[in-house]
């Protein structure tokens, strides 16, 4: 694009060697730490790759057919998958509705916004350890609220089932405000004349949420999406602290394919066992990627910005 | 009709109230918690504030685990990682945005690709690598991963296809600036709110790692925040009040940050968020 007919041969070498000397080094930073390991993830998972062990005997696919044939894994992809979904159902239309009665204008805007988006940048192991406490079966804040509604206690992290529960609760609150942020700046972008012309139509209110807003979100909705699909399949800080001191089998209440990957490899030293468990989440996010691209149709190599 | 649409107002300025409480209430009762005696934490119904305001589960948590040491470990961690991504963002945006050469495109696409990779999926190998180069356990074994970050050459290279005109460069090729002098002078500083948006993401990024340090850090004098605290909270389960004083120790500076940075940081998180 920057071929001009004024530039003479000299600034075009000085271009080149500014490209070269500025790009390569980052190449090379990229060959070791991005791809080099991501190839290499696939290619271990072919083998019996024990940390310890001297041979690492080329198996095939036989970490693949291990993994679907034992319970742990499948147990973590269901969990995960589960996590993923239930927050996903619940967290998009709860970050629409207030961002769209945000944008709508209302008073203190701007400080409901800082306190929905507060949990966003707070880290996550601080967080969860006070969610752990406040959804203690004996002492919680979260029992004593609910025993306003007359709803008995519950053991919210020791019933496998309201442990999943929990790990969804708390990583909504967590991220509400960030999709919140993101449907905000897309209604934003949305033009006063589509309403205004809905207005003389006689369409107001929640029928031009429906008519107008929503359809006209569509690109930003798969791609909020596709997001919050991507990090519910990658949770791991919530679950490893909501389930690190239970007694017993520590994180078998609530099993998450991170964990999996990291108890195999770095506990069992089995590498090449969990390679192919990363493969596979890989695999998961590789599919929702493409999933959007398609659905969202924008071409991200065309440098196009998504309108605001 | 006016007093419909009043009712309705209310109701959803009672809903959003509501919710805010919800979003406060945990950050709250982690103060509360922290000041709390070991006598009132196992107390049905749980009391709201704690009886005294004194310092002492504070100080405690300091001489229980080097939380000052874990602080340093996490800014270090984080600025190193912000500065290195913002110069090497920026270099290679700038390239992929105003350069013409063989096999730009593929490379770029190589890059954007790695960029919905997480890092649990390749850490095994990478981990693998810096054991060759014996940086486990160390820091730099550490920052490593996060010296780079595809979307942020993205996001610049984007920024710079909109916001700097080839005429700008050109002019500075006459006048003789040397191509590295184009890059640090006039294009870095038109960059500018560009660049603050993409160092609070990183910053927030390095800050809150957990899976990278958990697995690289062995010795307690290299944990982070998040690491340390993470330990500490499984070492000691049975003393609330104390987890809950390293946990606000560890979320107060985000938390100043924020109050301070409010504006910004929503603003930075919402253009990064929207590629």
């Amino acid at each position: 694009m920057l071929i001009k007919r004024k530039t003479t041969k000299k600034h075009m070498k000085s271009e080149h060697w500014f490209c070269l000397i500025g790009l390569t080094p980052i190449i090379l930073i990229y060959t070791y730490l991005r791809f080099i390991p991501i190839i290499r993830t696939f290619y271990m998972s072919f083998f019996n790759w024990d940390m310890v062990a001297l041979k690492k005997p080329f198996i095939g696919l036989k970490n693949f057919r291990d993994m679907f044939a034992g319970q742990l894994f499948v147990k973590a992809l269901l969990d995960t998958t589960i996590i993923a979904f239930s927050i996903l159902i619940i967290i998009m239309p709860l970050s629409l509705l207030i961002a769209n009665t945000l944008v709508k204008g209302i008073k203190f805007k701007s400080w409901f916004e800082a306190f929905y988006f507060l949990p966003v940048i707070m880290p996550m192991v601080p967080i969860t350890v006070i969610w752990k406490w406040i959804l203690d079966a004996d002492f919680g804040l979260f029992n004593y609220f609910l025993s306003f509604f007359g709803i008995a206690s519950k053991a919210w992290l020791v019933n496998p089932n309201l442990a999943i529960f929990s790990v969804i609760l708390l990583t909504v609150w967590k991220n509400v405000g960030y999709n919140m942020l993101i449907f905000s700046v897309g209604l934003k972008g949305i033009p006063k004349e589509y309403y205004e012309a809905a207005t003389i139509d006689g369409a107001t209110g929640f029928k031009s949420f429906l008519h107008i807003s929503i359809p006209l979100l569509k690109p930003i909705t798969v791609y909020v999406s596709v997001m919050t699909l991507i990090k519910g399949y990658n949770v791991f800080s919530q679950v490893y602290i909501l389930a690190s001191d239970v007694q017993g089998a520590p994180s078998h209440l609530v099993r998450v394919l991170v964990y999996d990957i990291i108890e195999n490899g770095f506990r069992f030293y089995k590498m090449g066992y969990a390679s192919a468990e990363a493969v596979v989440l890989f695999m998961i996010v590789f599919a929702l990627t493409l999933v959007q691209i398609k659905m969202a149709g924008d071409n991200m190599l065309s440098g196009k910005k998504v309108k605001k | 009709m006016n007093r419909d649409n009043k009712a309705i107002t209310a109701l959803k300025f009672f809903l959003l109230i509501i919710g805010a409480l919800i979003m406060i209430v945990p950050i709250l009762w982690m103060i509360s918690t922290s000041f709390k005696l070991p006598t009132e934490l196992n107390i049905w119904p749980p009391p709201l504030m704690p009886k005294q305001f004194k310092l002492n589960n504070f100080y405690r948590v300091f001489e229980a685990a080097p939380f000052l040491r874990y602080f340093l470990n996490s800014l270090g961690m984080a600025l190193c990682s912000t500065v290195s991504i913002l110069f090497t963002s920026t270099l290679a945006g700038y390239i992929f945005a105003k350069f013409k050469f063989k096999g730009r495109d593929a490379i770029f696409a190589l890059i954007l690709g790695t960029a919905i990779i997480p890092i649990e999926i390749y850490m095994i190998p990478l981990y693998l690598q810096l054991q060759k180069l014996h940086l486990i356990d160390t820091f730099a074994g550490l920052v490593m991963p996060y010296l780079i970050m595809s979307f942020g050459i993205f996001f610049i290279r984007q920024s710079v296809i909109q916001q700097i005109p080839d005429e700008i460069i050109e002019s500075a090729r006459i006048e003789g600036a040397s191509e590295w002098r184009i890059f640090i002078q006039i294009v870095s500083p038109l960059l500018g709110s560009t660049l603050a948006a993409l160092g609070i993401f990183a910053f927030l990024e390095g800050w809150n790692a957990f899976v990278w340090p958990l697995i690289v850090a062995n010795s307690k004098t290299l944990f982070t925040m998040e690491l340390g605290l993470a330990m500490f909270q499984s070492a000691y389960t049975l003393d609330i009040s104390l987890t809950s004083a390293g946990s606000l120790v560890s979320i107060l500076p985000v938390l100043t940050v924020f109050i301070f940075l409010r504006k910004q940081i929503l603003e930075s998180l919402s253009i990064t968020g929207l590629k």
